[in-house]
């Protein structure tokens, strides 16, 4: 396929996941929820790991550098 | 004998046989039975169905089947949007419950609330939720003779589907692509329909009794006379209608106490045939010769169940083209089998007849057998002769006595004389009895166009199923929303097309079934060739992963190699 522009490729790629998901042949209230669901969804997703992924990979950091990295300069000084 | 034990009996055959290689090493002795039994592990990993010539000896020139398997990608979102349909007819079905939507359909009535539901099975739930919003693909009226083009009535409908308005327009010369027109003798000028003009004024149009009665005219036994000379048979029978035909004389010759071994993919006058019949019916899988025997030899050996009286006969019912798949019968073994074991075999060739053969003289022809080795040779006129009705043809006593006992000689009014004239003409021009090469010009065009359509449109990385040289062409579409895409926007391209979804097809093989006939030119083809393409881009329809055009030497040498 070549498209003369981004419009036309983007209208495309929508045309292509209308007929994948099957909503192609739905009425045009069903798709919207079936978008409205399914963009929803994403975008929770999306939030969520937005909120939560920087805490879970410091926490992840932190695990993994007490386990393998800093060591304590001597053991002397933990056993005072 | 019930079912399992049957399988239980098909290990126990299977573990007696692998004893007996065993002993066979020790000496040099083996004992096989089967025909055609053989090791079923080395397939081809991307064919669904092994294509291959399983006994070369029987043909006479490569059998060239193939059926890719659906890739699997394609299969999950194939399953995820009929689950997302799903899910949205629920809804629907949730709000016409509650009255907040109107429901056209048919319901139970209030005073039937507690009753078994009549409206809610599986396929009126299809129905109402997944078929309806396509259905506009479908019942299209046309207003011209379905010929290589045909007109047909615009129709709109402001409710999605539920009901259609005519706008009181024509769509034009739309290339028809679906009607199972494969010598293009649907015509309304030309010998035939002259012929069958002048029919009509000497005989009119209605005969207004049985055969058996006052409708027996001299047309009719002329016609008879001429369907067994084609056929190559001794005798034969004409009905008014085809599906009649097979469901009303399968009844007339098998009945209690009589097994009937039938293709899983036969047509739908068959499987009624065989129920009406009250003979027990076993199926077995499409086209596959190994399954077949195997049902046979079971069935010789245990006989009936319980009673483990033998059957008193066995009939194998199989079409010629079967219609959906595009496959051909593997006749050369079906005789076999047939012969080795005894039984009697009804073969349809309700698509074959006319369409195969050098001769057009159907499935018989195209393998170069001998007719009679076919007890019951049925087909149609409805396709290749573009009349209607139907025929049987075999032995002389075999048409002696469904001439008396089968339900759509007795009791139904006898052919029209026009339909039968128009029979008489296009099957004496394709024997070419008419004194002209018509009818084998029409012979070759059709084969051409068939080798030529099914050629480029594996070039252009469709999945097509069937064999080379059968005229009906699926070209798969697999998702359900493809469907209806697929019949809208090759209407858009002026080209009418039969798509197909279940209960025709499983589930998951939607398509698209192409009919070549004579009467599509090449320019014709490749108009349509390049409208299914750009649809085929449109809709990411280009499945197909096979590098090249499969060529039957090369594939025959692969699998001798897997099974070294
Ligand atoms: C295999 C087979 N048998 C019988 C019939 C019924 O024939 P008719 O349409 O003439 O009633 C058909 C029709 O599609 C068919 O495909």
């Amino acid at each position: 396929m070549n498209f003369k522009n981004m419009r036309e490729y983007l209208a495309w790629i929508y045309y292509q996941y209308l007929l994948i998901t099957g909503i192609y042949v739905l009425e045009p209230w069903e798709k919207s929820i079936f978008n409205s669901f399914l963009f929803s969804a994403i975008a929770m997703v999306v939030y969520t790991s937005y909120v939560f992924v920087p805490i879970h990979m410091r926490l992840a950091l932190e695990f993994f550098s007490g386990i393998f990295g800093g060591q304590p300069e001597s053991t002397m000084a933990l056993m005072n | 004998m019930t079912e399992s034990s049957a399988t239980k009996l098909l290990n126990g055959e299977a573990c007696r046989r692998a004893l007996n290689r065993k002993n066979a090493n020790k000496n040099g002795y083996v004992k096989n039975h089967c025909l055609f039994q053989q090791s079923q592990k080395y397939r081809r990993s991307g064919e669904k169905k092994q294509n291959a010539t399983h006994n070369p000896s029987l043909y006479k020139k490569p059998f060239v089947e193939s059926f890719e398997e659906t890739p699997l990608l394609v299969a999950v979102l194939t399953y995820m949007g009929y689950g997302i349909l799903t899910i949205f007819g629920y809804l629907r079905d949730f709000l016409r419950h509650w009255n907040i939507e109107k429901c056209h359909v048919a319901r139970e009535r209030d005073e039937q609330r507690d009753f078994v539901p009549l409206y809610q099975d599986f396929e009126n739930f299809y129905t109402r939720n997944l078929y309806m919003r396509i259905r506009d693909n479908w019942n299209r009226p046309i207003c011209s003779v379905p010929g290589a083009k045909m007109d047909l009535v615009e129709r709109v409908t402001h409710n999605y589907n539920w009901t259609f308005e005519h706008t009181g327009n024509v769509v034009k010369d739309v290339i028809n692509m679906g009607s199972y027109n494969y010598l293009g003798f649907a015509e309304n000028t030309g010998t035939c329909a002259d012929a069958a003009i002048e029919t009509t004024q000497k005989y009119g149009v209605g005969v207004g009794s049985t055969r058996c009665e006052m409708g027996n005219l001299d047309i009719h036994e002329e016609l008879e006379e001429l369907v067994a000379r084609f056929l190559g048979v001794e005798s034969s029978m004409a009905f008014g209608m085809g599906f009649a035909t097979n469901s009303m004389n399968i009844p007339a010759l098998t009945g209690k106490g009589c097994l009937i071994l039938s293709d899983e993919l036969n047509h739908a006058s068959l499987v009624l045939g065989a129920r009406l019949s009250g003979s027990t019916i076993r199926v077995f899988k499409h086209n596959n010769m190994q399954s077949l025997e195997k049902l046979l030899r079971d069935a010789i050996v245990h006989g009936q169940p319980r009673t483990h009286r033998p059957w008193k006969k066995i009939l194998i019912v199989v079409e010629g083209i079967y219609s959906m798949e595009g496959s051909i019968v593997r006749l050369p073994e079906v005789i076999a089998l047939k012969k080795r074991y005894k039984a009697y075999l009804y073969l349809d060739e309700a698509h074959s007849i006319g369409a195969l053969g050098p001769n057009g003289k159907g499935v018989v022809d195209y393998f170069g057998l001998d007719p009679k080795d076919v007890d019951i040779m049925m087909g149609t006129f409805t396709k290749s002769f573009g009349a209607a009705g139907g025929y049987i043809g075999g032995k002389k006593e075999l048409i002696d006595y469904l001439r008396c006992h089968s339900h759509s000689a007795l009791y139904a009014t006898s052919m029209s004389p026009p339909v039968a004239q128009q029979i008489i003409t296009s099957m004496k021009i394709i024997m070419g009895e008419d004194g002209t090469t018509l009818g084998s010009d029409r012979l070759k065009q059709l084969s051409e166009n068939t080798n030529y359509f099914r050629r480029r449109l594996r070039e252009l990385g469709f999945i097509i199923y069937g064999n080379d040289d059968s005229p009906v062409v699926p070209l798969m579409l697999y998702m359900p929303a493809k469907i209806g895409a697929f019949g809208r926007e090759m209407l858009k391209r002026n080209i009418g097309t039969v798509v197909v979804g279940f209960p025709a097809t499983p589930i998951i093989e939607s398509r698209a079934r192409f009919c070549v006939s004579a009467a599509h030119t090449r320019e014709m083809l490749d108009t349509a060739l390049e409208a299914i393409s750009e649809v085929g881009d449109l809709l990411q329809l280009k499945y197909s992963r096979r590098e090249q055009p499969l060529s039957s030497l090369g594939w025959m040498s692969e699998e001798s190699l897997l099974q070294d």
